[in-house]
């Protein structure tokens, strides 16, 4: 415990409130009646569903496949009947719904057959492969799939690896339960993740507000064959983000753009080390975990909770109160609002803080900003939230990236310590995704002129090769003429060969001229023409009518 | 609603409510040291403060009342008054204030949004406009042969009892600059009695008041060190520059910092967020520049006090200063 430590800048210090859920012991919640897992869980592409509609499934079997690099599989909590797949509400603040298979569970809780993995005789891929289609991903909160992170590339190594203990955001106690009853499980973990990626270092890093969790792993660690060092970090939000979390233990920081593992550090969080024991010596795939359910409610605790369980069931175990106002999926800081409390846990769900007037009161009005920098000192990232709030406000995204708007990492200091109460990460937010989605305009705006390029290109060259057609053929056509006149008809022929065969060309020339001014026209701009071309047709077409009539009679 | 979903207690008006106590010193030292004419003058600059937001931010269509609490105009009301002369009149104070508050502040859009510290716009009006009645100082306590008591300094500012003949006298920098100006030397000027350890007699205890009030303030993070620290460094460097060049013809540096208007400036008004530079390098270059014009405007202006101007120069700056000076980003490489 003698690691020198160096603070990142900024940071605050919100109430914890963690003692509401951590002096009651972890309960398993009850088998819901009703399961329903969204395919898409994680970073990267959904799973694809593998089950039928009425298809009996057992508990672990798997019910959705890994689809692409970067996904994860998913798999049945509990045994029980498909009953749809289908578009369901999910955990997602913007209320829309995503692909679900539902499971009606049978109360029997079968499990599939259960084979532990022996780590030491797969080769790595194999294992990761194996990790993949358990379903494992990040439980700290990001779910990156974990497979692609325990794949230490080209370099062969990762040398540090750095367990993340530090649950910084206020409300939240799963870490901290899990890391005390799970200690020795945890390092286990630990063990198949040095074993992947051949870190030299591994570190423990742990808020020092979680005495127990603290001892709890320094204790389990004594029995290990591989030294980790277990390093109680000074309790700050956000020292539990990974690049912050780093820097406090190492000095270093991840350079702005690149990851962690570009300086040769992987970080996991100590809820994923736990899920990879289950996985590697237990045979188990992802289907559970531990859920704060705190806030509003009459017996805040932490739950071993089936992922696809409705969130109401576990707030209805904790004792639900009256008068909430809102659920939030994670902490206040850094928390989404759930647009209705029936939707399922997932694996990022680990938090339920059901919110109340007295403990979230509505915030106060906003005012003007008055550049007091008080966000700036407490920016994390080093960055000059005022300024990046000004340029969103104003929409000038260009600005905003040049002062580093994708370094922000939405930790909310800014918005907690801004006297005029402005919604800054709001700001932020809504600058990235303007951002991103005038690129992807761009790109598909380059895409459609780089065709229309090709296509008038196309079109001049078919152009060209006909008029080269009709050209050879008016060729042939004279010589074989200046033959036929050579051969006897006389010089009247020859004469009216040659006429032929300059209209021929003359006809091949006007074919192959296409108007400049008309190149490289935007695809709306041609239709445009294109469409008056048509009106003109048909406009030509009717005034020669009557003219044909006239003749006719 | 997005995250995050708890707040800090902290608000403006609780800022400006800090600022606002943070003063009190001061004045009750002014009250002390220069007679009790200055409630006089605060009160005026407030409500005309308060009257003119309100019917600015009327005028604008915002809502009045959450902004007319922010107590950002009793800020910028007290700052303007405290700068003013003891025994100005009253309507140079509701002329300053009217300013500050219509032109420097709601014209720019209000709160948060001024180029110009309002106060300093104020006072540039007045000393611009009306030099004459700028200079109504009343004479520190201490040298007074006659000092005005409440009922007469009312009288004075409302313009009943115009005699001011024993009862204003120059402030020291006045002195100073007449005194060089008649081709004495600096130690010669500064036997006159109005000159006392540092600054001059009662100024620079007003100083050392308004000193106390900006630690205060720095204490409770609500300003950082730099822009005071590099203000009062800017003046003190310049001005000791001058000094230990030509001792004969500038004034001391310890003298500049202890004259009326500096410790004022430095912690109350240079401090201004809102027209300040926000970087911390750029805080420091803000505050340098603003003590070294003020020593140029001092010594060569043809004021004879140069805070308000200087102050109201870096307010310009502020923008180029902040765009030069952005820090080091989390995990950026540092510029070589």
């Amino acid at each position: 415990m003698t690691r020198e430590l160096f603070a990142f800048n900024g940071g605050v210090h919100p109430p914890d409130h963690k003692t509401e859920s951590t002096w009651r012991p972890v309960h398993p919640a009850p088998l819901p009646k009703k399961l329903v897992i969204p395919l898409r869980q994680h970073i990267g592409n959904p799973a694809k569903p593998i089950v039928a509609v009425g298809q009996r499934v057992l508990k672990g079997q798997m019910i959705g496949a890994a689809e692409g690099f970067i996904s994860s599989a998913v798999h049945a909590p509990s045994s029980g009947f498909v009953t749809a797949i289908d578009m369901q509400p999910v955990p997602h603040a913007s209320g829309l719904s995503d692909l679900c298979i539902t499971l009606t569970t049978d109360g029997r809780d079968e499990w599939i057959a259960l084979t532990p993995l022996d780590y030491t005789q797969f080769s790595p891929a194999d294992l990761r492969a194996r990790l993949r289609d358990m379903g494992l991903v990040g439980l700290g909160g990001a779910v990156f799939p974990s497979a692609i992170k325990l794949d230490p590339g080209a370099a062969h190594t990762l040398p540090m690896l750095i367990l993340n203990g530090c649950e910084c955001e206020p409300w939240i106690t799963c870490d901290d339960s899990l890391m005390r009853d799970h200690a020795a499980e945890i390092l286990q973990g630990v063990a198949v993740m040095r074993h992947l990626l051949g870190s030299m270092e591994i570190l423990v890093g742990i808020e020092d507000n979680k005495p127990e969790a603290l001892a709890a792993i320094q204790q389990a660690a004594e029995g290990l064959d591989f030294a980790v060092e277990i390093v109680a970090v000074p309790t700050i939000y956000p020292g539990g983000g990974a690049k912050q979390l780093i820097k406090t233990l190492t000095c270093k920081e991840v350079p702005s753009g690149k990851l962690s593992t570009d300086i040769g550090i992987q970080v996991f969080n100590v809820g994923t080390a736990y899920a990879l024991y289950r996985a590697v010596f237990h045979g188990e795939p992802l289907i559970s975990r531990l859920v704060t359910v705190t806030g509003h409610v009459l017996r805040p605790q932490n739950f071993v909770a089936l992922i696809g369980t409705p969130m109401i069931e576990l707030i209805q175990l904790a004792g639900e109160c009256d008068h909430g106002t809102g659920l939030l999926m994670g902490g206040p800081m850094m928390g989404v609002p759930m647009p209705r409390a029936d939707v399922p846990v997932v694996k990022a769900t680990n938090c339920l803080l059901v919110q109340s007037a007295e403990l979230f009161p509505p915030l106060p009005r906003e005012l003007p900003c008055i550049r007091c920098t008080r966000c700036a000192d407490v920016c994390p990232a080093d960055l000059q939230p005022q300024d990046l709030y000004r340029f969103a406000k104003a929409q000038d995204f260009g600005r905003a990236q040049e002062y580093h708007l994708f370094d922000c990492i939405e930790c909310g200091c800014c918005s907690y310590v801004c006297p005029s109460h402005i919604p800054l990460v709001d700001f932020y937010r809504y600058a990235k995704s303007e951002i991103w989605a005038r690129e992807k305009e761009k790109k598909a705006a380059d895409l459609a002129r780089e065709r229309h390029e090709f296509r008038v290109f196309r079109q001049e060259r078919e152009k060209r090769e006909k008029a080269e057609k009709l050209a050879a053929r008016a060729q042939a056509k004279k010589q074989e003429l200046t033959a036929a006149a050579a051969s006897g008809d006389g010089e009247a022929a020859a004469r009216k060969a040659l006429i032929a065969a300059a209209m021929e060309r003359a006809k091949a020339q006007k074919a192959g001229i296409t108007p400049q001014n008309t190149d490289k026209l935007a695809p709306d701009k041609q239709r445009e023409i294109e469409e008056i071309e048509a009106r003109r047709a048909k406009i030509r077409e009717t005034a020669h009518q009557p003219l044909e009539q006239e003749k006719k009679s | 609603m997005p995250s995050p979903f708890i707040l800090e207690r902290s608000s403006v008006t609780q800022v400006m409510a800090w600022v606002l106590a943070a003063l009190l010193p001061g004045i009750a030292a002014y009250v002390w040291l220069f007679g009790s004419g200055i409630l006089i003058t605060l009160t005026i600059a407030t409500v005309t403060a308060l009257g003119a937001e309100a019917a600015m931010l009327k005028a604008r269509g915002t809502q009045v009342l959450p902004f007319l609490t922010d107590l950002s105009a009793i800020v910028t009301a007290w700052l303007l008054a405290l700068s003013l002369p003891s025994l100005a009149p009253w309507w140079l104070i509701v002329t300053g204030t009217l300013f500050a508050i219509v032109v420097a502040k709601h014209l720019y859009g209000g709160l948060g949004q001024n180029i110009f510290n309002p106060a300093m716009v104020g006072y540039a009006v007045l000393i611009v406009s009306f030099p004459v009645q700028m200079t109504h100082w009343s004479g520190p306590l201490e040298l007074a042969q006659a000092h005005p008591g409440f009922a007469q300094s009312a009288a004075v500012i409302f313009g009943m009892d115009v005699k001011l003949d024993g009862l204003s006298m120059a402030t020291p920098l006045d002195v100073l600059r007449t005194g060089l100006l008649q081709q004495h030397t600096v130690d010669e000027v500064m036997t006159k009695p109005i000159f006392g350890h540092y600054g001059g007699v009662g100024f620079e205890w007003l100083a050392g008041f308004f000193l106390l009030g900006g630690l205060v303030l720095w204490a409770l993070r609500i300003i950082s060190w730099h822009v005071p620290l590099a203000f009062l460094a800017g003046i003190w460097l310049t001005a000791g520059f001058l000094h230990f060049s030509d001792p004969g013809r500038y004034g001391a540096p310890w003298f500049h910092l202890f004259a009326p208007s500096v410790m004022l400036g430095a912690f109350f008004i240079a401090t201004d967020p809102v027209t300040g530079a926000t970087t911390p390098k750029g805080k420091i270059i803000f505050g340098l520049g603003a003590g070294f014009l003020t020593i140029l405007i001092r010594t060569w202006g043809g004021y004879p006090d140069g805070v308000a101007f200087a102050i109201l120069l870096m307010n310009v700056c502020a923008p180029l200063i902040d765009a030069y000076t952005q820090p080091k980003v989390f995990g950026e490489a540092r510029k070589p």
